[in-house]
């Protein structure tokens, strides 16, 4: 008894995590299920080369300017005397509200005849490079600048002292958030679609549309390229970077200066083409035209309803979930916990349309009352969307003292008592992220919507994307708008979040530890 | 028709009801149950009240006007299910004998075939079947013919005179057409065409067509679908490419004015890429409402059922005879397509594996 109680969290950890793994299993079912030889004939063609290359020459130039553009907005912000910091932090954020199908679908009615792979390096990199501010800007805060005046001091040049001093701090977390673009982008469908431009991911949507049993053959490849970034995450982020702790100098107060011109109206030109330019060319669409012989169907105001309520349930699901596990780790690291949080990561590495594809297998086979349920979609955003959850309630955890809990115990509160007493509200701050993020991603998540969407039920991303198929770009427009309107609010809430959280002085660690 | 118009009608759930989803499955189950024993034969009256399941591939154009005149003169309650003909298809294998599904109303013939073939579906009455032309049906009963829709090429004439356009669907492949033309291989309107082509001359050369179809694209060899492609055209970013006749006298409807920049133009008579190609309907087999689901049927290929396609914004032809097309349509008399009937179609499987092989999907 005593036993298990001691090993309760693990137990709990590791059903989670093997209930976040499960799309995989039941993948690799189904892919045994079609047969080797339907594998073979799908996979190995040269079709298939045609989209890896596709893939991997857009994931590594998105990759490269993606981290360039963070970087350097983090450093404007973090390292600059630049005014008003907060509206800089939340305008670099906002774009993760943009969904990239609809920025696609913006650039493509500017000019129809945009290079594919330039088109989508442009809208990836616009969408993503907040994945590499946020950490990389967190980390520029935890550091110490002092070691780079130290380096000014002797002599160092700025560029030289930031390749020297600085970049080698910001490792870690450079290379964490670099690792999420490139998922990001290898599983995108929508943008790329638009944008003509396919992938991996694209053509396992379009497969499953004719040919289940081959959609499953083809989302190995994507599984597989998932892994080999999480794991060569794994093998470098061990490399610690020797991050400065302690006191740090404190930040310099902001000032007006003309030298801060050029930097602010960087930021700005970068927040014009992520969210001005998408923003503007649909309100300009839906001014023009709504002309279609579409007969109208699911109102706007279905549809955002449906979306309010799947992305809310989905969200609340996915921190419920990461709450224990995010805990597990907070008390002791062993071997275990450690392998079981990071397996946890890996649905992160799969694409929507494949945890999709595995629900629909699941609940056809063994839980068809589910099926075309919204249970089943809700569940979809619960798994696809854990890791982000997971990355938002532990950074609140890391902060909240795990003795405040062994005190309130030792007082004589049940452990339940005090988990709600206690630790909730120390960590609410990153549940409320945790949701935010969470329910703002699942707002503009296309694929899984599309695939589960329950019958008779629309979405503001299925309803915008049936009539952007039917260039009926008038009436699509609406829908695209009210997508961005709600996930405003949650990036901005995010945003405000980052900004507050990184400032807090970390708890200072015990001097006898 | 594109990929995913998930465009679904006729909500019979409040939303408030859509939390409790898996109530709502339990309960039309339930309702199934009960009906089950009053279906007898098409009688109308009886039928009144029922609701029964439409997975539609057709164009909500089509299909809308379509059920809710049908909704009207019967009192059956028709829940529309809207999607691409490949996913539902994909769908109903998948759900198997428990799909939700009564009908099946698909865009072209080779999906119907395709179930009919694994023994989904349910003979159609043979009065349903009598008010169309035989050859538009399944000859075995499967499925009935609905409407019917040509292909055409719309081409923009400020890039492309009419004398310069392929005369032959086969020239299409030809490299003077590099970089003048886009394809929308995994738009299964195509793949009629691909069938066509096949039979008319064999899987070699209509490899070595596609291929150079493929060539001739360029980068704009994966356009989603039939109406992007029309869009493209008629906004000159192509000089043509080949469509359905109806998406560009929908694209007439809509732009006020004409159609812009594009143009109809058809190959020669009998050319493989002129085809007649049959939009039809079926009645699943696992279907527990087969009274209504045959009521349905026997509407659309009626005189009212058939007239919905005169009227309104679908632009397809009526197949039952005597029945008069949209009058902005020319007669349907007045083409000269090749000799290819959904009986040729088959199931398609012939044209997906030749896409494949080409690389195009």
């Amino acid at each position: 008894m005593r036993f298990l109680r001691r090993h309760a969290a693990v137990y709990v950890g590791a059903v989670i995590a093997l209930v976040t793994l499960s799309p995989l299993i039941l993948l690799a079912t189904d892919a045994q299920a079609a047969g080797w030889g339907e594998i073979h004939r799908v996979l190995f063609r040269s079709r298939s080369a045609m989209l890896l290359r596709h893939t991997v020459v857009l994931a590594v130039l998105v990759a490269v300017l993606s981290a360039a553009v963070g970087v350097a907005a983090a450093w404007a912000t973090e390292r600059t005397r630049l005014p008003l910091r907060w509206l800089w932090t939340v305008l670099l954020v906002l774009p993760l509200a943009m969904p990239d199908f609809v920025v696609g679908w913006a650039w493509h009615l500017i000019d129809p005849r945009i290079n594919p792979l330039g088109g989508a390096t442009l809208v990836m990199v616009l969408g993503t490079y907040p994945l590499v501010y946020l950490p990389v800007a967190a980390a520029l805060r935890r550091s110490d600048p002092v070691l780079e005046d130290t380096a000014h001091g002797l002599g160092v040049g700025r560029l030289a002292t930031f390749w020297r001093v600085s970049l080698p701090q910001l490792t870690p977390a450079l290379f964490g958030g670099t690792v999420l673009v490139v998922l990001t982008v290898i599983s995108e469908y929508g943008a790329f679609e638009i944008l003509r431009y396919p992938t991996f991911t694209t053509e396992v949507f379009t497969e499953f549309q004719f040919e289940p049993e081959a959609a499953g053959a083809l989302s190995m490849p994507l599984v597989l390229l998932g892994l080999l970034v999480l794991g060569a995450d794994g093998l470098l982020s061990r490399r610690d970077g020797g991050m400065a702790t302690g006191v740090r100098r404190p930040p310099e107060p902001p000032r007006w200066r003309p030298a801060a011109v050029p930097a602010m109206l960087a930021l700005l030109g970068l927040a014009g083409l992520g969210v001005g330019v998408p923003v503007g060319t649909l309100v300009y669409w839906i001014r023009q035209s709504r002309a279609t012989t579409l007969p109208p169907v699911a109102t706007l105001g279905q549809a955002t309803w449906s979306t309010l309520e799947y992305s809310a349930g989905g969200a609340l699901l996915a921190v419920v979930l990461a709450t224990p596990v995010a805990l597990m780790t907070l008390r002791r690291h062993t071997r275990t916990r450690d392998v079981l949080e990071r397996s946890t990561f890996v649905t992160q590495a799969v694409p929507g349309v494949v945890i999709a594809l595995s629900l629909v297998y699941f609940a056809t086979r063994f839980a068809y009352s589910v099926y075309q349920t919204s249970t089943l979609l809700v569940v979809a955003y619960a798994l696809l969307f854990f890791p982000l959850a997971l990355v938002c309630v532990r950074a609140s955890c890391a902060q909240a003292p795990p003795e405040l809990a062994d005190v309130g115990v030792s007082l004589g509160r049940h452990p339940v008592t005090v988990f709600f007493r206690v630790t909730v509200p120390l960590i609410a701050p990153g549940l409320v992220a945790g949701f935010c993020l969470v329910f703002l991603t699942a707002i503009t998540e296309l694929t899984a919507t599309l695939v589960l969407a329950p019958i008779g039920v629309e979405t503001l991303a299925t309803q915008f994307w049936a009539y952007q198929s039917e260039v009926a770009n008038g009436a699509a427009a609406p829908y695209a708008l009210v997508i961005v309107a709600m996930a405003v609010l949650p990036g901005t809430l995010l945003g405000l979040w980052f900004d507050r959280e990184s400032r807090t002085p970390r708890r200072p660690k015990p001097v006898s530890a | 028709m594109t990929r995913r118009t998930a465009v679904t009608h006729r909500r019979v759930t409040t939303l408030g009801m859509s939390v409790l989803a898996a109530v709502l499955v339990g309960s039309l189950a339930a309702c199934g149950g009960s009906a089950k024993g009053s279906t007898a034969t098409g009688s109308g009256s009886s039928l009144r009240g029922q609701t029964i399941v439409l997975y539609s591939a057709q164009h909500p154009q089509t299909t809308d006007a379509m059920v809710a005149a049908f909704e009207q003169q019967t009192g059956i309650h028709v829940r529309i299910d809207a999607n691409d003909e490949d996913v539902l298809t994909a769908q109903l294998e998948k759900e198997g004998s428990r799909s939700p599904a009564d009908v099946f109303y698909t865009e072209n013939s080779n999906w119907l075939q395709q179930l009919a073939d694994r023994g989904m579906l349910a003979k159609v009455d043979s009065g349903t079947l009598a008010q169309v032309p035989k050859a538009d049906s399944a000859a075995d009963g499967d499925w009935v013919g609905v409407s019917a829709r040509i292909s055409a090429m719309i081409y923009n004439p400020k890039k492309i005179s009419e004398a310069q356009l392929p005369k032959s669907i086969m020239d299409m492949a030809d490299p003077r057409y590099k970089g003048k033309i886009e394809i929308a291989p995994a738009e299964t309107d195509f793949w009629p065409i691909v069938a066509s082509v096949d039979r008319a001359k064999g899987s070699a050369a209509t490899l070595a067509w596609l291929k150079g179809l493929r060539a001739n694209a360029g980068s704009n060899d994966n356009v989603p679908d039939n109406e992007t492609l029309t869009s493209d055209v008629s906004q000159g970013i192509t000089d043509f490419a080949v469509i359905n006749h109806y998406y560009y006298y929908r694209l007439k409807a809509v732009v006020s004015g004409g159609t812009g920049n594009a143009k109809l133009a058809y190959f020669a008579p009998h050319d493989p890429g002129f085809v007649k190609a049959i939009s039809g309907a079926a009645v699943l087999k696992s279907s527990k409402h087969q009274a209504a689901a045959q009521e349905l049927l026997n509407f659309m290929t009626s005189k009212s059922g058939q007239e919905v396609l005169e009227a309104g914004e679908s632009f397809e032809y009526p197949v039952k005879p005597g029945i008069p097309a949209n009058p902005a349509l020319p007669p349907i008399s007045s083409y000269e397509p090749n000799a290819f009937s959904p009986a040729d179609l088959g199931t398609g499987l012939q044209a997906k594996d030749l896409l494949q092989r080409a690389g195009l999907i």
